[in-house]
């Protein structure tokens, strides 16, 4: 029986049943790994051995009633490299931590250890979360399996393609600027970014501290629920973590949308976006309606400079969290300098690969004397007119939509070389982390080439459950069905 | 306009610790003056009487009692150190 593309929830029930083995699970997993990892590259390092064994050890368990199966019991999830995982190699697609080795679990690694996960591998990604493409890693890039000669978006590129392919049931990606949700529309599944806070970053490699927030990367809104179950909650190891309750997720799993306001957002249904991909997202705007959603148009006047808002403090907030890359207590070191300062230099312009010391360099200047008020205070100036413009929205509406990414994938190689037009590739998601609010990619369609589209659905802070009601519902009527020819 | 000069980026990257040959410094004083050139357009945004953003939520400083707990080890913690000496972190000389 092939199970790679079998949902968690799915896996859940058969394993209850005693119908199927942890062990059978992970070895199909890896059976369709050994078949088509080559052609893919999702995955900077595989936990083979580990995993079998730990396998053979949660059937035992099972079987002698010792645990209980709980939503992601022997469940083989991909967690993006920039997750920090006791004693296995964490690397962040970088040159500078290639032989880092963590000595203590993220949080969410924690907790997806009370519920028995089994690690598939760490998955390939953009050096420390720079990128759209998953161009920019140290281990080369990962490929959609929906078309190899084309990139899966990025950031977690390799944490998509895994699950997209059937190399993991479930995977943890990262989303500064669209991370988890543009690789998700690329390669047809569903990501999350949930409302920033909602989720530790205790252990996730900070990138943007004011926008990184950890998220799933799922086959399936059912799934998506069930992680966010997992892994949401406050911790005492991260102070910007929300001292909120946690709902029940799975409970906005609902049939029925009646009455839920629905906001289509005009500036990301504009002529920048791809024909097809506005195409697919207003069909879905159409279920909604059909379901008795209400739906109108909105306007986010001020999403026009999200972008440059975005591209000033990512990258500030970057040179100053990758100041830590020293190459004194951890990672690559240049071994020839005489001097520390020419060990500092040397070790950093041999350790980081090109985007990351172009953002580094971006967010020093900003942050120089004599430039920090033009640039630095004034985009966070900015990026309040942007958090009270979608406060004006979501006094009128429960959700708003858009679509996930302006267009299809594109080919590796396309846009490598001119930054600013992929930067472009994450206009409909960087508002969302701007904001600090909660959005969902699940897939609308495919294009005409056979290419996922993905539909962005965005709530109100701490509102995810609006968010998971209209997916849930979006979901079943769309019947996105196809997977890739890989 | 030129935004940023070889000097600047040269400046900039002395700031940053980082280091780029004569050919690289051309590359990226290039490309970082198209990328600000595009995000200085927020300059003519009226942002009179708007607060810079601090956080995206209304969070104020978190407190807790300042009590001494077990963290990780010495060992533990030179367990990465690309060298190290007498339990410490070792580097080259201070210049």
């Amino acid at each position: 029986m092939e199970l790679h593309y079998f949902k968690a929830h799915e896996i859940k029930n058969k394993l209850k049943k005693r119908e199927i083995s942890c062990r059978e699970i992970v070895e199909n997993i890896y059976a369709r790994i050994d078949e088509i990892e080559d052609k893919l590259n999702s995955f900077i390092r595989l936990e083979k051995d580990h995993a079998l064994s730990r396998a053979g050890e949660i059937d035992k368990l099972i079987s002698s009633n010792a645990i209980e199966v709980a939503d992601f019991t022997g469940i083989p999830i991909a967690i993006k490299d920039n997750i920090c995982t006791k004693n296995i190699t964490t690397t962040c697609a970088s040159r500078i931590l290639e032989n880092y080795v963590p000595i203590y679990n993220a949080t969410v690694i924690d907790r997806l250890e009370s519920h028995n996960y089994i690690l598939v591998g760490k998955a390939n990604m953009d050096e420390f979360a720079m990128g759209s493409s998953n161009e920019n890693s140290y281990f080369g890039p990962a490929r959609n399996p929906w078309d190899p000669e084309r990139v899966p978006g990025g950031s977690s590129g390799g944490p998509t393609v895994s699950v997209a392919a059937g190399e993991a049931i479930c995977a943890l990606g990262s989303d500064t600027g669209g991370s988890i949700r543009q690789p998700a529309s690329l390669c047809g599944i569903v990501g999350f970014k949930p409302t920033y806070g909602r989720v530790s970053r205790y252990g996730l490699v900070a990138f943007a501290s004011s926008l990184d927030q950890i998220g799933p990367l799922t086959g399936d809104v059912e799934d998506c629920a069930a992680m966010l179950n997992v892994i949401c909650g406050h911790d005492e190891y991260d102070s910007t973590s929300i001292n909120a309750r946690v709902p029940d997720f799975k409970s906005f799993l609902v049939e029925d949308i009646k009455g839920m306001k629905i906001g289509v957002i005009k500036e990301l249904m504009s002529e920048g976006i791809d024909p097809e991909v506005k195409e697919a997202v207003q069909r879905s705007i159409n279920m909604a309606e059909d379901m008795g959603g209400k739906v109108k148009e909105v306007s986010i006047p001020s999403l026009e400079y999200a972008l440059d808002v975005y591209y000033i403090i990512a990258p500030s907030e970057a040179s100053s969290n990758l100041s830590r890359f020293d190459g004194v207590r951890y990672g690559y070191r240049n071994t020839q300098a005489r001097t520390l300062r020419e060990m500092y230099q040397r070790t950093r312009a041999e350790g980081f690969g090109e985007e990351v010391k172009r953002r580094i360099m971006i967010g020093t200047y900003c942050l120089s004397a004599g430039y920090y008020d033009a640039y630095y205070e004034k985009a966070q100036r900015v990026r309040t007119l942007i958090i009270n413009d979608f406060k004006k929205a979501f006094d009128r509406f429960d959700v708003l939509l858009s679509p996930t990414s302006p267009t299809t994938a594109f080919k590796i190689g396309e846009k490598i070389d001119d930054p600013l037009t992929m930067y472009m590739s994450d206009i409909c998601t960087i508002p969302v982390n701007l904001a600090g609010l909660p959005a969902i990619s699940i897939p609308a369609g495919l294009s005409a080439g056979r290419l996922p589209i993905g539909l962005q659905i965005i709530g109100n802070i701490l509102r995810e459950d609006n968010v998971l009601k209209t997916a849930s519902c979006l979901e079943k009527a769309i019947g996105f069905k196809d997977k890739p020819g890989i | 306009m030129e935004r940023i000069s070889k000097d600047d980026v040269k400046h900039v990257a002395k700031l940053a610790e980082l280091e780029f040959d004569e050919k690289d410094v051309g590359k990226i004083t290039s490309q970082l003056d198209r990328i600000l050139d595009h995000v200085a357009k927020i300059s003519r945004v009226d942002t009179e009487g708007i607060p810079p953003t601090s956080h995206v939520l209304d969070v104020k400083n978190v407190f807790r009692e300042d009590e001494a707990k077990q963290s990780v080890t010495q060992e533990a913690a030179l367990k990465n150190a690309p060298d190290e000496e007498n339990q410490g972190f070792k580097v080259p000389k201070i210049d």
